[in-house]
């Protein structure tokens, strides 16, 4: 197999990584619609921890986006 | 079919002498740099009217110093408002950036690596420098939490020293990935608009598809350059917290 071919079955294969950020990211916004239709009045005050959630919840999910990246491009 | 990731590349400006054998030029990147702090900069000039009732301008300028105030006040806590200008600073600058960059023909320095580390070494070095400041050696106290059973030290500590060490890494890698993923789908789509539109005949009508994502795509790009940056201040304060909570 040349190192062409190689590289584009490797960079699919890290791009696999982003399944685990969609069901994560479903995972805390879920988690936090359910808790907000049972508490509306505690819903704001946590926003700032659903915002954070999904934002760390992403960048796990981009590393394997950047590492395909890497693999593809030398 | 152009490279999307063309668009990140560092083209020269003008041309400086090598210091030390650095080669120091002025590029798109630092063009942008200069742009975005001067941005921030005219923002809040225009913020700093101050009446005792405020007007629009002044409203935002305070809300932005509230945001942030009551970041690092329930986060760290109100000794920690010493780092108040660094966090502030370090908010509206990765903003500005992620903001400018969303124009046409303009260059998004933070989907750059070097960028991004640079910043996050920069913070953990202040984390690392201001705890032993403040604490002694005392600080290193963090990668032992009290009240565990003797034995499982010999775990817990190398696995907290590693979490250590990966706090800069993921902080400098989340916005550069964030910046560039978003930077690449949005060049991706366009070259669907430019390719359907180029084959001419029906499927000139067909391009409707790309532009409606790529209209979605740009919704979703203002809304992850706000997250990033908050994200990334958010979690200098919780860095921050260790400084002066070191017992957690």
């Amino acid at each position: 197999m040349e190192a062409e071919a190689a590289k584009f079955i490797g960079a699919g294969l890290a791009a696999t990584a982003l399944i685990g950020a969609g069901l994560g990211i479903g995972n805390i916004f879920g988690s936090y619609l359910s808790g907000a239709l049972r508490n509306p009045s505690a819903a704001a005050s946590q926003r700032t921890n659903l915002l954070l959630g999904f934002a760390l919840c992403e960048a796990t999910g981009l590393f394997g986006f950047v590492l395909a990246i890497i693999i593809l491009n030398g | 079919m152009a490279n999307p990731m063309d668009q990140f590349e560092i083209k020269k400006i003008f041309d400086m002498p090598e210091i030390l054998g650095k080669d120091i030029s002025f590029t798109n990147a630092s063009l942008w740099m200069v742009l975005a702090a001067i941005g921030v900069i005219i923002f809040f000039s225009l913020t700093a009217k101050g009446k005792l009732i405020p007007g629009r301008m002044q409203s935002l300028g305070e809300m932005s110093y509230e945001f942030i105030a009551d970041m690092l006040k329930d986060t760290t806590g109100p000794e920690a408002m010493k780092f108040f200008p660094y966090v502030f600073a370090l908010f509206f600058f990765i903003l500005f950036a992620n903001f400018f960059g969303m124009n046409p023909y303009a260059f998004t320095f933070t989907s750059h690596i070097a960028v991004t580390s640079a910043m996050a070494i920069f913070t953990i070095g202040l984390v690392i420098v201001a705890g032993i400041w403040k604490n002694g050696l005392k600080w290193f106290k963090i990668f032992a939490p009290s009240g565990l059973p003797f034995i499982l030290y010999f775990i817990l500590v190398p696995i907290e020293i590693i979490s250590f060490i990966a706090r800069p890494i993921t902080l400098a890698v989340r916005l550069f990935a964030n910046m560039t993923a978003g930077h690449v789908m949005l060049k991706l789509f366009a070259t669907f608009i430019a390719f359907l539109v180029g084959s001419g005949g029906w499927m000139i009508f067909a391009a409707i598809g790309p532009i409606i994502g790529t209209v979605g795509i740009i919704a979703l790009e203002f809304l992850v350059a706000t997250l990033q940056a908050f994200v990334f201040a958010i979690l200098t304060c919780v860095y921050l917290n260790d400084v002066y909570h070191v017992d957690h």
